[in-house]
């Protein structure tokens, strides 16, 4: 609806305050967001906690996504292995291969590719099952029966995201590691002994912190942390925000999952930088 | 009335999107309907429930009020809106669809705050209360949802059992004695629906699962949106009848939003009539009826 004082003036100044009103709007909804994020979060530390709905939250983000996260994994492993076997073959250099699977499984590919699948398959689940709850009214039906929907819906999702995805990551490393190895073993001929000491060196040689904890292990579990964080909170923050009914719940499920995977890519960079300036190799 | 001055009535009639609509013809219409609007009080009002006037001069404190409310969004939705009801009163607040009636169930459960003007409910007032208080105060309230909004996750026992497992310190067996009490209340047969999920319900036996959810707090105060909406007339019936239930045998105070006129008259104390964001009648029935208002005639006139 155009407010009708707007025919009078200017197209400049209309164009100019609807771009104002515009970039308002975004920056209250990042308000939103993070003020989400807060309460989320903070809600954990308070009582009631709802226990049961965190276990069931961390069976269906975390234990319902092992069949996709062992899947990705395996093939992306086989896959690393196969195209760095090609590469590797011109410099003769076939026993790295162990190396090279594991610098890209553990630091990057384990924990984005977690992150892109369960962003897919629960970032979509939490926004559509919130929206539609949104829609149906039952979410001002907690508000009515004295329940803070953020406090019941939201912090046991983001704690079971924080939890499960580090969880699912280190699964999703050591099925791509496993994947290579096969590979490794039954097209490139190297036995699996070699292949597992040159995963090893490759994490060692990486570097240590506190004495024992590698550096590779540090990245691999930071990222799936974080992801875990923005996969929830955007499911959550699109749910709650759902309108229009059944169509609004489709929009908001696809807003989450766009919104999550370009997240995960853009994030995962800024904290490999940050790792990387903390922790050198 | 001369037929210009019908023509006249016609050209400023206020729903522009049906400009054919025919008014009345004639004064012998009016009659007949305002008859058979009053018959159809006295055939449906229960036999023992006293008359909404005795019943009024009972009851004393008012137990919800409206005070000069203003709340608007882009566009201004509430202006002005001042009414109170007194305990064990049900009020029906009607008017065309997207006239802010459910907005007000919405203010009384401070889900929304007023922009300006006082909400009292049982004497405190509760625009400026905390998130906390406010869920303190809600559990006073008990809402039926226009679609029931039970959770799709829980069981029919789980939804009613929800209020009591998040509010009270009761055990299992005082939990399942207080649901199956509930569910015979809204004439559900507990053995038969408690453990199904509620998508298995039809449409009226969820809103009769809502109410008894609603109740289940043994809650002062019952608020209803559009408690027959989408009902077919059976159904309708037993609903409203139920309504009337709550309010005499357990002296629930109940706001009812509605554009259902028939089952409104069937329950009403008093009808508060919601037009132009204002409200424009509030009062009983037989005096809505007798009204020689031209939108309450035109409201009416869809009976």
């Amino acid at each position: 609806m155009t407010p009708p004082a707007a025919v009078n003036r200017s197209p400049d100044l209309h164009l100019l305050e609807r771009f104002n009103d515009a970039a308002k709007r975004k920056i209250q909804s990042l308000q939103e967001f993070f003020v989400l994020a807060a309460k989320a979060i903070g809600f954990a530390f308070s009582r009631p906690f709802y226990r049961s709905d965190l276990i069931q939250q961390m069976d269906s983000i975390g234990v319902q996504s092992l069949p996709i996260v062992l899947l990705t994994g395996f093939f992306t492993g086989m896959v690393l292995a196969l195209q760095s076997s090609v590469q590797l073959k011109t410099f003769g250099a076939t026993m790295y291969i162990g190396r090279l699977v594991a610098a890209s499984m553990i630091r990057e590919l384990g924990p984005v590719l977690a992150g892109l699948m369960v962003a897919g398959r629960v970032g979509s689940g939490i926004a559509a099952q919130i929206g539609s709850m949104r829609v149906t009214e039952q979410i001002d039906a907690l508000n009515t029966l004295g329940t803070d929907p953020i406090r019941k819906l939201v912090t046991p999702r983001v704690l079971a995201a924080l939890i499960m995805l580090p969880t699912l990551t280190v699964i999703n490393d050591f099925a791509g590691i496993l994947g290579g190895n096969v590979i490794a073993m039954a097209y490139v001929g190297i036995p699996t002994s070699l292949y597992w000491r040159t995963v090893w060196e490759q994490i060692a040689g990486g570097g240590f912190i506190f004495k024992y904890i590698p550096n590779d292990f540090v990245h691999g579990l930071v990222k799936p942390f974080v992801f875990g964080g923005i996969i929830s909170l955007v499911g959550c923050n699109f749910g709650l925000k759902t309108t229009g009914g059944t169509e609004g719940v489709g929009v908001a499920t696809t807003r989450t999952v766009v919104t999550a995977s370009i997240l995960i890519l853009v994030v995962d960079y800024f904290i490999t930088q940050l790792l990387l300036a903390f922790l050198p190799t | 009335m001369t037929d210009d001055d019908r023509r006249e009535g016609d050209g400023e009639r206020r729903h522009p999107e049906t400009p054919g609509t025919p008014g009345f013809r004639r004064e012998a219409d009016q009659d007949r309907i305002r008859a058979a609007i009053r018959k159809e009080i006295k055939a449906d009002r229960p036999p023992d429930l006293p008359p909404t006037m005795e019943y009024r001069a009972h009851a004393s404190n008012k137990i919800i009020e409206l005070e000069h409310v203003y709340l608007g969004f882009e566009r201004p939705i509430l202006e002005d809106v001042s009414f109170q009801a007194l305990s064990g009163e049900t009020i029906v607040v009607a008017g065309e669809s997207g006239t802010g009636k459910s907005t007000i169930l919405k203010l009384l459960l401070r889900l929304l705050t007023p922009d300006r003007g006082e909400v009292y409910i049982d004497g405190d007032e509760i625009t400026s209360l905390s998130f906390t208080d406010a869920l303190r105060v809600r559990q006073k309230m008990g809402m039926v949802f226009q679609g029931a909004a039970l959770f799709d996750s829980l069981t029919v026992y789980e939804n009613i059992a929800y209020p009591l497992r998040e509010h009270t310190t009761l055990g299992e067996d005082e939990i399942e004695a207080r649901v199956r009490e509930k569910l015979q209340f809204v004439d559900l047969d507990p053995d038969r629906v408690m453990d199904q999920p509620p998508s298995d319900l039809s449409g009226g036996m969820r809103k009769r699962v809502g109410i008894a959810r609603g109740m289940a707090n043994n809650a002062k105060i019952m608020l209803y949106d559009e408690p027959t909406s989408g009902l077919d007339p059976l159904t309708t019936g037993t609903i409203t009848h139920l309504i009337i239930k709550l309010q005499r045998e357990l002296g629930v105070t109940s706001i009812v939003v509605t554009h259902d006129i028939r089952s409104a008259f069937r329950m009403a104390s008093r009808i508060a009539v919601l037009h132009d964001r204002k409200i424009c009648f509030f009062g009983t029935p037989e005096e809505m009826s007798g009204s020689d208002d031209k939108y309450l005639r035109d409201f009416l006139g869809g009976f």
